[in-house]
């Protein structure tokens, strides 16, 4: 078998289970399968960011830009979710390109302080300005589409319209990370002033690839509260903020699926320890000690590590992600 | 033609006066050596011609055009690139990648582009052109390899390709023989003069004087951030005045 062909068959067999999944949960566990889905497209959007070496702080609350403006939109100007989809990614993307120009004057620390900072003020104009933000308890009436009559309110048809959404955006970043803007996002990470000598703009780029990023976020935003039908200014603070680290970090971050295993496999392992509940911060603090210590480049790293067990000759770890 | 021209260039950080009203001109298709004992300014000058600072006076000329103060990008774009004093590459990429990062002149894409691959004769352009530049610098055998992996030598062949592939004219060498075994030293020069013959002026800043004697038309000398002198590397090696310089030479 040649590797083209393992590639497809592991493909399909791949959309087979997707598509299958929810079949097979109970109805809490399919809920459960919606936001995880839409949290792979937060942390694979997330992943652009960290591409050019940047951190940033405030992919949470450009999810949360995301889903104000979906709900907005919904409320205010009755538009319908194909509409509100793709203008929650621009309004994000346009947040982002304002922000831009105060926060990419820093660059790594204080880069991280600094869109930290944005982020809370945003939040901040969420919880006081009542009208129309509606203040600390958010706002509510957020329903998903009606395309005929099959009821989105239902988890298993929203399932499949997220699977949809979420794996056209995945392959769009994907897309551009195999591009030669990808190529240039990662030179810009290892080496600016090189970049830099050789012509490249190296502020242009960091821009793009955090516009990028804020808008397929946004576009979750958007998923997210179409389903959930309520937003609050909670949702996105520091918290879930932290969470989108640790699935990076423990994911990986050296290829663009790392994040991705990160979120599905540390989403699993929340569920399995539901019961411990006041232990479950302490359990999470452990695991990111412990993939720091013992899986620095993160859980995608485990197939190449076993391959070397068994093969004698070493292959290289630290292999850059654009392969 | 003069292709360089420094015209009265002072940069100063705070009260400390690094150039001082240093102006020269380089023809273009010469080898140009820029000497002088440690501290003369050598560095500095490098990165106020690159862009990477702005002189705090004078101007400087690229082809009768100013291009002070403007950015290091939109300078390499016009035809100036630099290579950097210590070994300076994407060591995360492969040799080909390091050489197609290079390429950002004749590559560059968009993000519409990018993602419905619009452009793949562009970008298809731009690899036949890091094959070109990879079997000119001799490393064709290397291509897959991580540049972290190559000797040194090849390292600083590694270096120089990535600055030819952005097809500069004007080609700024901070120190390429640092470091380098007398064997590597007398590569490095053979390649540096076939980049010459390719049509590429080259200015570079070096301390090995056997090879800046051997390699370089004409010389620049520096002390102190002042022009010392300035002739071919015969005047230059008879030169009381740099002898001084060099060696602290009695009162």
């Amino acid at each position: 078998m040649t590797g083209k062909t393992g590639k497809i068959i592991s493909g399909l067999v791949l959309l087979a289970a997707l598509l299958l999944l929810p079949h097979l949960l109970q109805y809490h566990h399919q809920d459960l399968l919606i936001f995880l889905t839409i949290n792979v497209l937060v942390v694979a959007s997330y992943r652009i960011v960290t591409l050019t070496g940047e951190w940033s702080l405030i992919h949470a609350v450009m999810m949360g830009v995301g889903g104000y403006t979906a709900t907005l939109a919904f409320k205010q100007f009755e538009l319908g979710m194909w509409f509100t989809l793709p203008l929650a990614g621009i309004v994000a993307a346009a947040i982002a390109a304002l922000l831009c120009f105060p926060l990419f004057r820093m660059t790594q620390f204080y880069f991280l302080i600094g869109s930290f900072a944005a982020g809370e003020a945003i939040r901040l104009c969420w919880i006081q300005f009542v009208n129309p933000f509606g203040g600390t308890g958010g706002l509510s009436g957020v329903e998903p589409p009606l395309i005929g009559n099959i009821d989105f309110l239902e988890p298993v048809p929203y399932y499949y319209l997220t699977l949809v959404v979420v794996g056209m955006c995945l392959f769009i970043l994907h897309r551009i990370e195999k591009s030669r803007i990808g190529l240039i996002l990662h030179s810009v990470h290892w080496n600016s002033p090189l970049a830099e000598s050789v012509g490249v703009d190296t502020w242009r780029y960091r821009a793009l690839a955090f516009i990028i990023g804020s808008f397929f976020v946004g576009v979750a935003g958007g998923l997210k509260v179409h389903y959930l039908g309520t937003i609050t200014p909670n949702q996105f603070g520091v918290g879930f903020m932290v969470f989108i680290l640790i699935w990076v970090i423990v994911g990986g971050y050296n290829r663009f699926y790392g994040p991705v295993i990160g979120v599905v496999v540390l989403t699993l392992f929340d569920e399995s320890i539901r019961s411990l509940e006041e232990l479950r911060p302490a359990i999470y603090g452990a695991v990111l000690i412990a993939s720091i210590l013992f899986l620095p480049q993160g859980l995608e790293s485990i197939p190449t590590r076993i391959r070397r067990l068994f093969s004698r000759k070493p292959e290289n770890d630290s292999s850059p992600s654009n392969k | 033609m003069t292709i360089l021209k420094i015209d009265r260039v002072t940069k100063q950080f705070g009260g400390l006066t690094a150039l001082d009203q240093v102006s020269f001109a380089v023809e273009a298709g010469e080898i140009r050596g820029l000497i002088g004992p440690n501290g003369a300014g050598k560095s500095t000058m490098f990165k106020n011609i690159a862009g990477f600072y702005a002189p705090t006076s004078g101007d400087i000329l690229y082809q009768g055009q100013s291009i002070c103060g403007q950015k290091p990008h939109s300078i390499a774009e016009l035809g100036i690139v630099r290579t950097f004093q210590e070994t300076t590459l994407f060591q995360e990429l492969t040799v080909f990648e390091n050489v197609l990062v290079g390429c950002h002149k004749r590559a560059r894409s968009n993000l519409f582009n990018a993602i419905f691959r619009l452009d793949r004769e562009r970008q298809q352009m731009a690899a036949d052109k890091v094959i070109e530049v990879l079997e000119f610098m001799g490393l064709s055998d290397r291509r897959e390899q991580l540049a972290s992996e190559l000797p040194l030598g090849s390292q600083r062949a590694l270096a120089i390709s990535v600055a030819l592939a952005s097809e500069p004219s004007l080609l700024l060498m901070d120190e390429p023989f640092a470091g380098m075994n007398p064997e590597e030293t007398n590569h490095m020069m053979d390649l540096t003069r076939k980049v010459r013959e390719s049509g590429i002026t080259i200015v570079l800043v070096e301390h090995d004087m056997k090879a800046v004697m051997g390699l370089c038309n004409y010389l620049t000398v520096l002390n102190f951030g002042k022009l010392l002198a300035e002739g071919t590397p015969d005047e230059i090696r008879n030169n009381d005045r740099v002898i001084e310089a060099y060696l602290g030479g009695a009162k």
